[in-house]
């Protein structure tokens, strides 16, 4: 069985171009647009040689105007296309977000459910890669706050080669946080990827002693810290949300009910978090199931500084995860 | 606002399983009602309000065992209360409040254990009181852990509790502890009855059957009467004496399956000799079912004894703390008593009485004697 479906070694950045050009390839209704994605192959040449491989029509390059370009793509998407449309950062689509907020999330609900906005918008995002405090947005939080999106956070490679394809077939407005700092990262994924499903969270680790719920860049660092705390005798379960908006809370709440404890880690700022949100529902929901108060790991609540080694203190790692969870377990 | 908490209903009590919810919220109370039902040692209990208005929130599930002095429910005080104590100004009314929520910090203080969700869900499945386990999980909170530890300790020696287990061992903590804590000094006195007994028999063949009175109603009333006349007899002892203002006479009832319980009747002092043995006959009975209510169960200020007929000649009883008197009744019997330079048989009981020596002298214990001697001897005056 392996030989028929061997793995391969991909960086992060590779499998996202796969997605792109697997989706160009399956649909002739499916373009990309945004900001440098065309000649010069995306600001992190995620698209670099899409332009030469399926033309200016299907790879458009487009003004500095995300309100402009975005709204395009939604107009796209009513008239029937499946536009693709990549905001260079997460930092530039606060520009964009009137069209995102207002028309693509409301459309459908607008039109008493006659107008579908089927975009995909693809937000490279993070912090890790001393772009400072104007570049290293996590608004993972804003747009899971908004009802009539759907928002996604690809979390492994996995998912940077299965998401997309899979966003495409929705009827509804997507949302996906793609990590810069991951770009690079390379990883053993199957040649033949598996389909996704975009709608779950994922366990990627079992485990019984705790649960680790976490999302984007703190999927491999808590998979990491879970190596290192099983050498401690800890156990702990990783469990990546994938989908911020709906959350698929059953997963995490199974988890948790076996496990007993909870973290929850994320780049984003602590208030008003996806932790939060996730914390609220163990209170609301398992309450009696806890035997130890749920604990959060989130970015410092600080402008994102430049210093390499402040940018770093001001997210968890993997050394944070460990230190906190052994705290939790009384290990320390 | 009144907070509803569990009653000690004796001085053994530490705690109760709340069984059932009597009222809901929005409902109104009165000084009386029965609110919930409650498991103790001492069987089920009705237990009753002692505040008017309405019930505004329920705090404890059905099912928990909580410790005395737990809030169980918050009671919003209706306006009629707030009339009823008009002899106050306004201005005194919050005055009035602050003591109240000094008390309930205390208690809060003092019923709180840190426990994770999962460990007092445990615990209580398991019928653990977290309060008396040692928590290891953050802060010093009981983990889930500690309460699984507790129940393994426990294991071997547990075994089903049968009400009349549970009512020896409510009877051991308090008379163990009346040994321990009171220091008794003993009164005898043997009583004359015949002519309480002969006006008891004229007085029986103009009732009929259901309605006649049995001694224990004259002896009891007597008691009452008695004891307006030595009020440190019906006290408590907290550090003091404290003289109650009500009579309640506490009358030791013998369980058929062994054990006793000492139901309360209320006020002997202003009821007639026929409502006490109205009362009679529902107390007991509902005593020997173990469905007593709170107050029958808390109020009594002091105690009497009773060995009825054909049993021992005198009974020296142990004080139920933290009442300081108990009055012992033998058996009825016939003796030869010389009076007047004349020897006749007439009936008498050998009257006892436990004093509690901190309270009270055996001066006044005498006297007492001495007094309800007299009431015997005067029945029509009961």
């Amino acid at each position: 069985m392996q030989n028929q479906n061997p793995t391969l070694l991909i960086t992060y950045r590779e499998a996202l171009k796969q997605s792109l050009r697997e989706a160009l390839q399956n649909d002739k209704n499916v373009f990309l647009m945004g900001e440098d994605v065309g000649r010069y192959g995306g600001a992190f040449a995620v698209s670099k040689g899409l332009l030469q491989e399926f033309g200016e029509e299907r790879i458009m390059d487009v003004p500095l105007s995300e309100s402009g370009f975005v709204g395009a793509g939604i107009g796209a998407a009513i008239a029937g296309m499946k536009p693709i449309i990549e905001v260079m950062t997460v930092n530039f689509s606060l520009l964009a977000m009137d069209q995102i907020v207002n028309n693509a999330a409301t459309l459908l609900h607008m039109s008493g459910g006659q107008i579908n906005v089927p975009i995909v918008i693809r937000l490279g995002c993070g912090i890790g890669r001393q772009l400072a405090a104007q570049h290293s947005h996590s608004w993972e939080p804003f747009y899971a706050h908004i009802p009539g999106l759907i928002v996604l956070s690809v979390g492994t490679h996995e998912d940077a080669r299965g998401m997309l394809n899979e966003a495409l077939k929705s009827p509804n407005p997507i949302i996906i946080f793609e990590y810069t700092s991951m770009l690079n990262m390379e990883k053993e994924v199957l040649e033949h990827p598996n389909t996704v499903d975009i709608t779950k969270a994922k366990i990627l680790k079992e485990g019984n002693d705790i649960s680790i719920i976490t999302y984007g860049t703190g999927v491999y660092k808590s998979l990491e810290a879970a190596s290192e705390l099983a050498t401690m005798g800890i156990d702990a379960e990783v469990i990546d949300l994938r989908v911020l908006r709906p959350l698929d809370e059953s997963t995490f709440l199974k988890s948790v009910s076996k496990t007993h404890r909870a973290i929850i880690v994320e780049d984003a700022w602590k208030s008003v978090s996806i932790s939060s949100e996730i914390s609220s529902r163990i209170m609301e929901k398992i309450f009696y199931d806890l035997d130890a108060p749920v604990q959060r790991l989130c970015g410092v609540e600080v402008p994102i500084p430049y210093p390499a080694h402040l940018e770093e203190a001001s997210v968890p790692q993997k050394k944070d995860i460990v230190n906190a969870i052994k705290k939790m377990m009384q290990h320390d | 606002m009144i907070e509803f908490q569990m009653p000690s209903l004796g001085a053994d009590m530490e705690d109760g399983t709340l069984v059932e919810w009597k009222k809901k919220p929005g409902d109104k109370v009165k000084r009386g009602d029965i609110i919930a039902e409650v498991e103790t040692q001492k069987g089920l209990i009705e237990i009753e309000v002692f505040d008017e208005g309405t019930i505004q929130e329920l705090l404890i599930k059905e099912g928990t065992k909580i410790p005395v002095g737990t809030v169980m429910a918050i009671i919003n005080p209706s306006e009629v209360t707030l009339e009823a104590k008009e002899e106050k100004t306004p201005e005194s009314k919050p005055i009035e409040i602050q003591p109240i929520e000094e008390k309930i910090i205390v208690k809060k203080e003092k019923i709180k254990q840190k426990a994770s969700p999962l460990a007092r869900r445990i615990a209580e499945e398991n019928k653990i009181d977290i309060t008396t386990l040692k928590g290891t999980g953050p802060e010093g909170a009981v983990s889930k852990e500690d309460v699984e530890l507790a129940i393994a300790n426990q294991q071997p020696t547990e075994k089903a509790i049968s009400p009349s287990d549970s009512i020896r061992s409510a009877v051991a903590a308090a008379m163990s502890k009346s040994n321990k804590e009171i220091p008794h000094y003993y009164l005898i006195k043997n009583i004359d009855i015949s002519k309480a007994l002969n006006w008891l028999k004229e007085i029986n063949s103009h009732k009929p059957v259901k309605n006649r009175l049995l001694p224990i109603v004259l002896f009891i009333k007597a008691t009452a009467k008695a004891l307006v006349e030595f009020p440190d007899l019906n006290a408590v002892w907290e550090n003091g004496i404290i003289q109650k203002k009500e009579i309640n006479i506490g009358l030791v009832v013998s369980l058929k399956k062994g054990g006793i319980v000492v139901p309360a009747i209320h006020q002997v002092n202003l009821k007639s000799i026929d409502e006490i043995m109205e009362t009679l006959n529902d107390l007991i009975p509902r005593a020997r079912a173990l469905k007593l209510r709170s107050s029958e169960l808390s109020d009594s200020t002091i105690t009497l004894t009773n060995i009825g007929d054909n049993g021992a000649d005198a009974v020296f009883g142990i004080i139920y703390p933290p009442q300081v008197a108990i009055v012992g009744f033998g058996s009825i019997t016939e003796q030869p008593i010389a009076e007047n330079g004349m020897i006749g048989i007439k009936s008498c009981v050998t009257v006892t009485l436990a004093g509690d020596h901190r309270a009270t002298d055996g001066l006044t214990g005498s006297r007492f004697l001495v007094a309800l001697n007299y009431q015997l001897q005067n029945p029509e005056l009961l």
